[in-house]
């Protein structure tokens, strides 16, 4: 279905990271956001805040990030698409209620812009330190989708996709902005609302004597419902049945947990999103994502210049990890370089996907600012060596 | 056990039902409560509470944290939610805001609305968030084992207190009405008809209304403190509890074997959230202002 025009700012705009990532939230339908304040990412809720009383619809500051990343799925279970928006210490706390909303099948959207860490760390200033975080903070065995905008326009067009990801899969869905994609000014061309593709939540069919909540649908995932239409429906927390009821027993938990990671798998191979270019020749491959991507392409072109045959690989969908494209890259390139605002974490993904077949370079950096295109020009030349 | 429980010869005819058996998930039966355990008698009232209200159960949600109260949700044949530890309340605000027709009733304990939700608590009733949060008080964290709680009165034994409780404890009653709390009543598992009356007055009232209800642990609180079963607990409440409607909340803290001041405490009108926010839209924003259509069927 098409987006409803009521959130579809229609027109051509220039905007930051942040504010696209908010309208990208209203086409998708979100109407619902809850918050606490905290830099690089208050823009986001700021905006929302502003936006949706013309909308039709609610933004609540809570008492702090355990409260705003329960409280919108209190809303989702409602019947509302809503999201919440933070960075590192927030994010932290959010840990708990992306744990909830994984193991509870609750979509509903995180918007995580980066900045540089541990603890309160670089407040101010970009990093990429999250990625594993976003995949593994929570405890116990669950999946995530998470999804690397690298420019305002991807902002908006990601956010949107990030919504109907979460519903189609019913998994919390992380974008990871990082301070650079939130805060620069862009270009955004949001187009008209028929021109948006919207997910709407798949809510059940059944009469309620019929319904189990989560009773899986073929692609693995059940169908939704929300209170007060009679359907007298339990969510917990705790290992659960297909009724919804507590079930303690290894049987319902190896079926449950197994499942909860298994629906999530087409988004690692044929669905995995990602922005390829100079692969067919190439001796080296650049996997980069987020703000680093555009340094990234720098280097790949300054290679290029120098007859090297440097490949790119944006990692636009980073969870579930794209495998299978790697491995295939892997089987017929000399090597991958992964640069990241990090000290190296999805670089473990790649070289766990290649399997050993190329090298898998890192270019670390401890955040606070992009690299210098040179440094990761460096690599490439070291790798095609 | 009571030397003076008797044991009863009875035949339960195989058509005969409990009055409350359409309030619960009868497929869940037996529940997870301790004999003697003052959570099921609660649930009971709340029951009563809900028949007599003739409200629309399937507009009925309640919202559960963690521990022995936070498995209410579980039991009742409602919307039901078993949220994470300390977040009923959060999670209760996001439904009821995208959902406006739901009355929302927090059900959970007083380790989880008051330790490691006691910020939610405060902010919800400073809001005056439609919420009803009934507070299952037993003194201690049961489910764990009988750790501490901030209820926990002072000289008691608990498992993390091996020597005695020494902390100031917290007077709910009195850290409600501060906050902003509409309406705050305290009951025992003793008073049943007027806890389940109080139930009924808050399922009419709108705004943050907090029912705290004292109630026995007697596996862990009480046996560690040499305190009996459960029957001696209610013999406890009937001795110790005066029913003061309209006292000061200051002076109803908790001791471990003093007084035990009942009654319903707070009973005010204070615009809730919903209705601040439409205020303050409508007057800032004229027409422009579109009222919240949050639940979409279609999206």
């Amino acid at each position: 279905m098409h987006a409803d025009p009521k959130g579809v700012l229609t027109g051509v705009h220039f905007l930051d990271g942040d504010h696209a990532c908010c309208e990208g939230t209203l086409a998708a339908g979100a109407r619902f956001a809850a918050g606490y304040p905290i830099t690089p990412s208050t823009e986001v809720v700021e905006r929302f805040a502003s936006r949706i009383p013309t909308v039709g619809g609610i933004f609540i500051q809570m008492e702090d990030e355990l409260a705003a990343s329960i409280a919108i799925q209190g809303a989702v279970w409602g019947g509302a698409k809503a999201f919440t928006v933070t960075s590192g210490p927030g994010f932290s706390l959010m840990m708990e209620h992306i744990g909830y909303a994984a193991m509870t099948e609750t979509p509903c959207v995180f918007v995580n812009v980066q900045r540089g860490g541990p603890s309160t760390g670089l407040p101010t200033l970009p990093a990429q330190a999250d990625m594993m975080q976003a995949r593994w903070g929570s405890h116990g065995d669950y999946g995530i989708i998470a999804l690397c905008p690298n420019s305002p326009q991807e902002c908006f067009d990601l956010t949107i996709t990030g919504f109907n990801l979460s519903e189609e899969f019913r998994v919390p869905v992380m974008m990871m902005l990082d301070e650079c994609v939130g805060h620069m000014t862009e270009k955004v061309v949001i187009p008209e609302a028929d021109k948006l593709a919207i997910v709407p939540r798949r809510f059940t069919k059944l009469p309620p004597s019929e319904f189990r909540l989560y009773q899986p649908q073929s692609d693995q995932v059940p169908d939704m419902v929300r209170a007060g239409e009679g359907y007298r429906f339990h969510v917990t927390g705790l290992t659960h049945d297909e009724r919804g009821y507590p079930s303690m027993n290894i049987e319902t938990q190896n079926r449950m947990v197994r499942r909860l990671v298994d629906k999530l798998q087409p988004l690692a191979g044929p669905r995995a999103l990602f922005e390829a270019e100079n692969l067919d020749d190439a001796e080296v491959v650049v996997v980069s994502y987020g703000i680093t991507s555009r340094v990234a392409q720098r280097a790949i072109q300054l290679a290029r210049t120098r007859g090297i045959r440097a490949g790119k690989f944006r990692i636009v969908s980073a969870w579930p990890f794209p495998d299978p494209h790697i491995a295939e890259l892997a089987s017929r390139v000399k090597a991958f370089v992964v640069p990241e605002l990090n000290l190296g974490q999805m670089v473990h993904e790649v070289a766990r996907a290649a399997e050993g077949k190329a090298k898998v370079i890192p270019v670390s950096h401890a955040g606070g600012s992009v690299h210098n295109p040179e440094v990761i020009l460096n690599a490439i030349v070291e790798a095609a060596r | 056990m009571n030397a003076g429980t008797l044991e009863i010869p009875c035949e339960i005819p195989a058509d005969a039902h409990n009055p409350v058996e359409p309030f619960l998930r009868m497929d869940r039966m037996p529940h997870i409560w301790c004999p003697g355990c003052g959570i099921g008698t609660t649930v009971n009232c709340f029951t009563r509470a809900l028949e007599e209200s003739k409200a629309n159960l399937d507009k009925v949600a309640v919202v559960s944290g963690i521990g022995c109260t936070g498995r209410v949700a579980g039991y009742a044949n409602l919307d039901s939610f078993h949220t994470t530890h300390g977040r009923a309340i959060p999670f209760a605000t996001g439904l009821k805001l995208a959902n406006p027709e739901l009355q929302v009733v927090v059900y959970s304990g007083d380790g989880d609305l008051f330790a490691i939700g006691g910020n939610h608590f405060i902010h919800a009733a400073r809001r005056n968030m439609d919420l009803k949060v009934i507070c299952v008080n037993n003194l201690t964290y049961a489910m764990t084992g009988g750790q501490t709680a901030p209820t926990t009165p002072g000289q008691v034994i608990s498992a993390t207190s091996p020597y005695g409780v020494f902390e100031p404890s917290f007077n709910l009653v009195q850290l409600a009405e501060a906050a902003g709390a509409a309406y705050v009543a305290r009951w025992t598992t003793y008073h049943v008809k007027q806890l389940a009356r109080s139930m009924g007055e808050v399922l009419k009232k709108k705004g943050f209304c907090f029912i705290e209800v004292l109630s026995p642990c007697p596996t862990l609180y009480q046996r560690r403190n040499k305190m009996g079963d459960g029957l001696d607990a209610m013999k406890f409440y009937k001795q110790v509890s005066k029913t003061r409607n309209g006292a000061s909340t200051a002076d109803a803290a908790l001791t471990k074997a003093g007084e035990i001041l009942v009654g319903k405490f707070v009973d005010r009108d204070r615009p809730d959230y919903f209705e601040l926010l439409q205020a303050q839209m409508h007057s800032t924003l004229g027409d422009r202002y579109a009222e919240p259509e949050v639940s979409c069927s279609e999206c």
